[in-house]
């Protein structure tokens, strides 16, 4: 440790300005901060900090998602056994799925840094730490059989439209890893819908069994084929065809109790994402004129990216409400939309990434009420005083 | 009166939102008499937005109660020497910026100005503020909104004192005023004299306050029970009577309240105070009587930890201000804390489990350990970033103001936002919870304090 301070406290000078390296300057520093906390004083204001930053806010998050990662890589090998009837044992289903999830985050991390690192560069910023979380947010909502440069263009779309034109991190309007999303779901339907894209291997059809479908539950549900459906148990814990990370409700709940116990993710945006979805199935349920309405409603909850979007999305703090009550509504909307597209738009099977997309639009919007009501709430006292 | 005391105590007001900073090294309830210091300073600095004009040069002889400068927009408002002796240097920075100017005490007894003592019910309220003016103890009174030295012309709606400190480490009042009842209620009758309304108390519900406190005459009390800064008065104004655009409220110290008394009582600008000497790197953290303005050495000598490069902080880790160990006790501060510097690498540190760790979030296991008490260093713990994470400035803000929105609303020096979102109802000590909760390191009682001086400028 010692001697790897001293050997950056030696290389530091060719990165700092008039030094040779003073282009990299950004990036040394993000590596510096990465392996050490620099020794920077409080030198106005309060002189003593919170412990807590980005790097630990972020590095939390990405805790959170290992239950959800780690399932979903073995997932990907369960998936692909079943359809070429393989009786893999767990570490050969595990092994099967890392290789193929691997290179999915390697190129994701891989490009997004690379932009973050060249834009933070000529603005003289440090490297925000928030693609970091992105960066693997991204994979685990993608179908498994994304080819590498698709996934590498929608990266890029995310990070340079949805974030570097905006000023970067703090300042997006949409989430960026569901906006990189949402670019390959309309610019590359094929490779994104449908009931192959989510069994890794299916496309190519080699070996799978005969009369194996890949098609998720809600695809399933939306072709009114309920009674095909897997059980409640199968999708509750994850067996089932899905994006990489969102199938298992169980590890997406463990990263949920992580985000919360630790104050990092706010239960207020979950608690009401997961009650407007219940609200919304609720009303599909006593107005039920199709087989897809009568799904009871918390089974919503379980199936397709919901808890995924619940969880992880929708509580980005920067694209989602920041004002407390305001987390309510964003919450409560997100849900119910996500249930209204999935429900009764044939044309999206799932809804959660369109839901969430259109209400971090909103967000702004139920902010501005929130915040006019307590301008509101002062004009009022001030004139009352007036008054009397 | 009694039964309205009993149905008020019965009530008392519940802050929810709020954050204690358990550290370590709290004063000792003993207190220690010391010798005078050699040399004493006062600082125009300790005043936000004040433009000082000197009264003396090097080599004056001054009596405590003597001019040493004044407001050069408002000249009555004076600055008088806490001793009497010869200022032996007038310190400035850059652009000779007055930083302060040091008297060196007589040795034996001072001698101070005569302002002759005075009954205040006895005098019109145009006499006490020249009164007050002229010993130069105005400066005590501090007017909200902004926080700066009330404005002698001013007619306030109301007086608060908040009779409690909640800050790190802080003061026990209680015991700070023991044995000054007298002066205490002497400065409280002057006081009356200066609203046509009320004087506030804000005391604490968990604790009996003082003599000094509970039988003070002509006051209004309210409990307050709560995390810091339940001992804000700005917090305390906001629950009780809410401060609204055009309105003024003067707000004080209690022991600044005694030391007002005091020239009643006895025709004298006495600044003597008690106050606490806190931190972990004190090594017998106590309370001292000393005269205000005292060079910070007197007390500190032999009693700091010669480990570790600490840093001197006149008033609390939250809004004191950086001493050096010859520095002087600022205006309006009730303590000296001294913790130790964190000019060090850690490395990994931002993924170490941190038991030694604090936070208001829980994201280190720390929070593991109830009752914990933490030394904290001056480490920034991460880079400056933007704005990401919401809510955590709520959470430690009792007042119904959205403080992320205000912060912003000052960036973009939007100033009928700062307005509409009550920059009039705080200050930065109120805010200074903010700031040290902030992941992305802001500096929100810097931001904050622009915010007020581009405010002050737009009304005058």
């Amino acid at each position: 440790m010692k001697a790897l301070r001293n050997y950056l406290d030696k290389i530091k000078p060719h990165f700092q300005k008039g030094g040779r390296f003073e282009m990299l300057h950004s990036t040394f520093d993000a590596f510096e901060t990465f392996l050490f906390v620099p020794n920077t004083v409080t030198t106005k204001g309060s002189h003593i900090r919170d412990s807590l930053d980005l790097k630990r806010t972020m590095s939390i998050v990405i805790i959170a998602l290992m239950p959800a990662m780690l399932f979903g890589m073995w997932n990907v090998g369960y998936q692909h056994a079943l359809s070429i009837d393989a009786g893999w044992s767990f570490f050969e289903t595990f092994w099967y799925g890392f290789l193929k999830v691997l290179p999915l985050i390697v190129v994701s991390y891989g490009v997004g840094l690379f932009i973050e690192f060249a834009f933070a560069q000529p603005r003289g910023h440090e490297v925000n730490e928030g693609f970091l979380v992105s960066g693997l947010l991204i994979p685990l909502i993608m179908p498994v059989g994304v080819p590498l440069w698709m996934l590498a263009i929608a990266v890029a779309f995310a990070v340079i439209i949805g974030k570097e034109v905006f000023g970067g991190t703090g300042y997006n309007v949409f989430n960026p890893a569901l906006l990189a999303r949402a670019f390959l779901f309309f610019a590359y339907p094929s490779h994104m819908s449908g009931d192959k894209v989510w069994i890794a291997g299916l496309t190519q059809g080699q070996g799978v069994v005969d009369g194996f479908s890949g098609a998720t539950p809600l695809a399933k549900a939306a072709a009114y084929q309920i009674e095909q459906m897997p059980s409640v148990y199968d999708m509750f814990m994850g067996f089932i065809p899905g994006s990489v990370g969102e199938t298992s409700t169980l590890a997406i709940l463990i990263g949920a109790a992580i985000l919360i116990v630790t104050g990092i993710g706010s239960w207020k945006i979950m608690v009401s994402v997961f009650g407007g979805g219940l609200a919304a199935g609720l009303l599909f349920n006593a107005f039920a004129v199709n087989p897809y309405m009568e799904i009871s409603a918390w089974q919503h909850l379980i199936m397709g990216g919901f808890a995924f979007g619940a969880v992880f999305m929708a509580t980005d703090p920067v694209s989602a409400s920041q004002t407390e009550k305001g987390k309510w509504i964003y919450g409560f909307l997100v849900g119910f939309l996500a249930l209204l597209v999935r429900v009764l738009n044939p044309a999206y099977p799932e809804g959660m990434m369109l839901a969430i997309l259109l209400m971090n639009a909103f967000a702004p919007l139920i902010d501005y009420y929130v915040v006019e009501a307590n301008i509101r709430r002062r004009m009022n006292r001030a004139k009352k005083v007036a008054n009397v | 009166m009694f039964l309205q005391n009993i149905i008020v105590m019965s009530k008392p007001i519940k802050i929810k939102r709020g954050l204690n900073i358990p550290l370590k090294g709290s004063a000792e309830k003993v207190l220690v008499r010391i010798d005078k210091a050699e040399t004493y300073g006062v600082k125009p600095t300790d005043f936000p937005g004040l433009v000082p004009k000197l009264n003396v040069m090097v080599g004056d002889k001054v009596k405590a109660g003597s001019p040493l400068f004044h407001d050069k927009y408002r000249p009555e408002v004076v600055f008088s020497s806490p001793v009497s002796g010869q200022v032996v240097d007038i310190r400035r920075g850059e652009r000779r910026v007055i930083l302060e100017v040091v008297v060196k005490a007589d040795s034996g007894e001072l001698a101070y100005e005569d302002f002759e003592p005075a009954s205040p019910e006895t005098l019109t309220r145009d006499q006490v503020v020249e009164k007050l003016l002229k010993a130069g103890v105005w400066p005590y009174i501090k007017q909200r909104p902004f926080g700066i030295i009330a404005n002698p012309t001013d007619s306030p709606k109301s007086i608060f004192i908040s009779c409690f400190d909640t800050s790190p480490l802080a003061p026990d009042l209680d015991f700070a005023v023991q044995g000054e009842e007298q002066a205490f209620q002497a400065g409280i009758d002057a006081l009356r004299m200066l609203t046509p309304g009320k004087v506030h108390f804000g005391l604490n519900a968990d604790f009996p306050p003082a003599k000094a406190f509970a039988n003070a005459k002509g006051v209004e009390s309210h409990y307050f029970t709560g995390p810091h800064p339940a001992g804000n008065v700005g917090v305390q104004i906001h629950h009780i009577d809410p401060i609204n655009k055009g309105e003024v409220v003067w707000v004080l110290n209690p022991l600044d309240v005694i030391i007002i008394g005091r020239l009643f009582l006895k025709g004298i600008y006495d600044a003597t105070k008690v106050i606490a000497l806190a931190g972990s790197e004190v090594l017998n953290p106590r309370y001292f009587k000393l005269i205000s303005g005292a060079c910070i050495e007197s007390i500190i000598k032999n009693n700091i930890n010669t480990q570790s490069q600490v840093r001197f902080i006149s008033g609390n880790v939250l809004t004191g201000t950086l001493v050096d160990k010859l520095g002087y006790l600022g205006f309006y501060d009730n303590m000296v804390t001294v913790i130790p510097e964190g000019n060090k690498y850690e490395f990994f540190g931002w993924i170490a489990p941190g038991i030694n760790k604090h936070s208001a979030s829980r994201a280190f296991l720390s929070k593991l350990i109830p009752g914990k008490r933490f030394i904290l260093n001056t480490n920034m713990h991460g880079g400056h970033r933007a704005m990401v994470v919401t809510g955590q400035y709520e959470k430690v803000l009792p007042m119904d103001i959205y403080p992320m929105h205000l912060i912003k609303s000052i960036l973009a020096n939007d100033i009928d936002k700062m307005e509409q979102l009550g920059i009039y109802e705080v200050v930065e000590e109120d805010m200074a919870l903010c700031e040290y909760v902030c992941p992305s390191k802001t500096e929100v009682q810097d931001i904050l304090r622009k915010g007020i001086e581009t405010m002050i400028k737009e009304l005058s």
